[in-house]
């Protein structure tokens, strides 16, 4: 069934309902704004609270208590007039705040008159040699089966990288009664050192005593290597086993599952696509997006809120969606901003909230040789390019990943660069000497998630079209 | 200090490039200056379409200069350019389109072009198979192909450079002044001098020219493409058809490409583009009635090149009518880039020999502005 937006125009259209556009969207539609929010999973909660209104996991201690949260605030949400569409899928977003969105099938379209981008983070690419075999999946993959369908690994299961997700993880997966064989961490010994000088803050965020006992947690279970500085998948057409090198020392174990994942990154699709201006964030190594304390972006009317702001976790991403909404509402009804909480109060949540980012961003500062493939390690999955093939087309005058389209269809894929297009630029930067800023980052192009060409050839065509194809 | 060369050439486009590769085998030492890098715009970002199909009367010959060309391309610039020749058709829907046809076939052939000829519907059907029953013939130009825009206009810069063409890019032309026999501009902290200039930018080209004093009918405009995912082999050549706004080709990959000459809104001064999904929306109703096998197909991507639209729709090439040493190679309107290869020839026999057998001379910008030289 197909459920359209029952209106042309809104005040607020929040994309994505994780806590960031859950929060937005409540914040707005208690202010009286018209609110709609999309959002392309079957329910509401985005990859932290995914299927919070429908997991089958009920004993709340095997996904621990952060996660429901969630449930909170989809009750608030649901308690507000927003009106709210699951498998929504917004393909196209432009600077005039024309929204394109794929429901059930057929295609809509709304206009705004602000648009709070809420479309969170995607995993880092982790291109080590054998990451496209059969068998290795990301993490955040296997966090998504479990917490929608309750399944767990059972064959010989690896998982290697870093990060607190992965730590997460794997908590979630033994308290499931899930197999873990072997966790191979990659956090830089160095990175010990350079966040160092953050530690305090982080030892009075929330995030601290609980990370500290997930990790104790999983240690007594499994036996976890740090230290890893050289990672391989390998098999013949389906992953066999997995190689590393630790503390100097080779070791090859068999694995039937390898789960990687080294960190999130901002969802920066959308708001590419949509023109707003993104600088490389050389601590995150990621493109965040250029915004003004509210979340506004350089788009007039677009403000971005939660992780695709820049990775800040779920509590900031909960008060930067209230933060943005609580703008919109000051631009668009002023009066009705009384009631909300004051933007000093929120403000001051925020920095709770992102209290202990600095040390984790610096211990989790993922290793370049997990970040920068070499040789016939494969970057772009899509088209099956390899580091050589950048490296030599660089050779033979790519300057950057726009460029380098044209010698190797990189990025023009279905993926549209998600897997490929950090690792491109930095790949880039580094055989051109030049900062990932001066390389830059593929140019992105609606539909940012693609439809049949059957959808689009049922939208309702303006007159002057329909005109232009009358014969006579 | 001003650094001396042979000419200046402004816009990295196919233009810009193939102009400075020919220059350079003319043994002159040009300067290719790009604002942004070659083939950012409208020439690497087009349909790609190798076309002397259906093209206006006045560019048939730099269109048949530029097919000789093109069927050599690897030796010219050591790349195949992904160029392909499985020709390319216009299809005629009904039998007032084919009366349309036919006309056009005769009027060509009189004037001694033989490149386009007339078919009927078998051997429509024997080309695109895959093309609606009810359609009675049409057009084919059998030389006719397609090539990627990207690499073909990053091979000219290529080449060009290794001949020993001095390019900038990423840095604007500008302070554009004529001095005792040469042409001064300025790239960033460098200045150039040289007694030659071609104006070959595209989009930016016309305010240029009107700043050197001879303005002309052209507008920016920003025709939209689509691709999609790959769907099974079914059709060779380049589809046109006549009555609706649409082309489209499929790639050796699989996937293909959709467009046709809706327009979407540039926005010049930020090199951005912001496209019209209705009018898009038209041209997918148009292929998911003609190609069933397209309808599960998905688009994955749609956009924009900006670049330069005359209104009598033909380019502006040629000598300057006003300034000695200035050229102008712009206003292509939606159909240079076939044309890229020859005009680039052309224009470096102008430059070098002050003339060319080739037949450019109703292209000139003294259809605007009688010459005072």
């Amino acid at each position: 069934m197909t459920v359209a937006p029952k209106r042309e125009d809104y005040d607020v259209v929040v994309i994505g309902a994780g806590p960031a556009g859950l929060a937005a969207a409540a914040t707005s539609a208690e202010a009286g704004l018209t609110t709609l929010l999309l959002d392309e999973n079957i329910g509401p909660g985005g990859q932290v609270f995914r299927a919070i209104a429908s997991t089958p996991v009920t004993d709340r201690n095997q996904l621990g208590a952060d996660y429901w949260v969630g449930a909170d605030l989809v009750q608030s949400l649901r308690a507000s007039n927003a009106e709210v569409i699951q498998r929504a899928i917004v393909w196209s977003l432009d600077r005039n705040l024309d929204i394109a969105v794929s429901i059930g099938g057929a295609s809509a379209f709304v206009k705004a008159k602000r648009v709070i981008l809420a479309t969170g983070a995607l995993e880092r690419p982790f291109p080590i040699p054998g990451w496209t075999l059969p068998g290795v999946m990301t993490a955040g993959a296997a966090q998504t089966m479990l917490k929608s369908s309750a399944l767990v690994p059972d064959g010989r299961t690896v998982i290697a990288g870093q990060g607190p997700l992965l730590w997460l993880l794997a908590a979630q997966i033994l308290r499931l009664g899930g197999r873990i064989d072997r966790i191979l961490d990659t956090t830089e010994r160095g990175n010990y050192f350079a966040a160092l000088p953050h530690a305090f803050a982080f030892l009075t965020s929330p995030y601290f005593t609980k990370g500290l006992s997930m990790m104790r947690e999983v240690k007594a279970k499994v036996q976890v290597v740090s230290g890893v500085t050289e990672l391989a998948a390998s098999g013949d057409g389906q992953l066999a086993s997995v190689s590393y090198v630790a503390s100097g020392k080779r070791e090859t174990i068999p694995a039937d599952l390898l789960l990687l994942h080294q960190g999130v990154v901002p969802n920066v699709n959308l708001a590419m696509a949509a023109g707003v201006e993104h600088r490389w964030d050389d601590l995150q190594l990621c493109w965040s997006p250029v915004l003004d304390a509210s979340g506004n972006s350089s788009v007039a009317g677009i403000a971005i809120a939660g992780d695709g702001a820049g990775i800040g976790g779920a509590n900031a991403a909960v008060v930067r969606g209230r933060i943005a909404a609580r703008a919109a509402v000051e631009a668009l009804a002023p009066a009705a901003a009384a009631k909300l909480p004051a933007m000093a109060t929120l403000r001051s949540d925020l920095a709770k909230a992102e209290r202990g980012r600095l040390f984790l961003d610096t211990l989790f500062r993922p290793a370049p040789q997990f970040r920068i493939p070499k040789g016939d390690t494969i970057v772009c999955r899509c088209e099956e390019v390899t580091a050589k093939d950048v490296l030599d087309s660089v050779a033979i005058g790519a300057t950057g990943p726009n460029q380098l389209k044209a010698y190797r269809r990189t990025g023009m894929g279905p993926c549209q660069g998600r897997l490929c297009g950090l690792t491109v630029t930095e790949l880039m930067a580094q055989a051109r000497g030049k900062s990932p800023q001066e390389i830059g980052y593929y140019r992105l192009r609606a539909p940012v998630k693609p439809i049949t060409l059957a959808e689009l050839a049922a939208v309702p065509k303006s007159e002057a079209d329909v005109k232009a194809v009358v014969r006579g | 200090m001003s650094r001396n060369v042979d000419a200046i050439v402004v816009g990295g486009g196919i233009h810009g490039c193939s102009t400075t590769l020919h220059l350079c085998l003319a043994g002159l030492k040009p300067v290719l200056i790009e604002k942004d890098y070659a083939g950012r715009h409208a020439s690497g970002v087009n349909a790609g379409g190798v076309r002397q199909l259906a093209r206006h009367i006045p560019e048939i010959p730099l269109s048949i200069r530029s097919m000789g060309i093109w069927e050599k391309i690897s030796d010219l610039l050591d790349d195949d350019c992904s160029f392909e020749s499985h020709g390319q058709v216009l299809v005629a829907e009904n039998e007032e389109e084919l009366a349309v046809c036919r006309a056009r076939v005769a009027e060509l052939n009189a004037l001694g072009f033989t490149h386009e000829e007339l078919i009927d519907a078998a051997e429509l059907r024997r080309l695109v198979p895959a093309v609606a029953e009810t359609c009675p013939g049409g057009v084919v130009s059998r030389r006719d192909g397609a090539a990627n825009p990207a690499q073909t206009t990053t091979a000219f810069r290529r080449k060009a450079q290794q001949l020993g063409a001095i390019v900038r890019e990423g840095v604007a032309a500008g302070n554009i002044r004529y001095s005792d026999g040469l042409w001064y501009v300025d790239v960033g902290t460098e200045t150039f001098a040289a007694p030659v200039l071609v104006n070959a930018a595209g989009a930016w080209a016309g305010k240029i020219a009107a700043d050197l004093g001879e303005p002309v009918p052209v507008e920016t405009v920003a025709p939209m493409l689509m691709i999609t995912s790959r769907v099974p082999h079914f059709i060779d050549p380049v589809v046109i058809l006549r009555g609706r706004k649409l082309s489209f080709k499929q790639f050796k990959n699989g996937t293909v490409l959709i467009g046709g000459g809706h327009l979407a809104t540039p926005y010049q001064d930020r090199n951005e583009t912001v496209l019209d999904w209705k009018s898009l929306a038209t041209s997918a109703q148009t292929v998911f009635e003609l190609f069933p096998v397209m309808r599960s197909a998905t688009i994955v991507r749609a956009w924009a090149g900006i670049e330069a639209k005359m209104k009598d729709d033909i380019p502006v090439f040629g000598p300057s009518s006003r300034h000695r040493g200035l050229y102008h190679q712009f206003g292509f309107s939606l159909h240079g880039f076939q044309l890229g290869p020859g005009a680039g020839a052309v224009m470096a026999e102008l430059i070098v020999n002050g003339g060319t057998q080739t037949r450019v001379s109703d292209l000139g910008i003294d259809r605007f502005h009688p010459s005072t030289l």
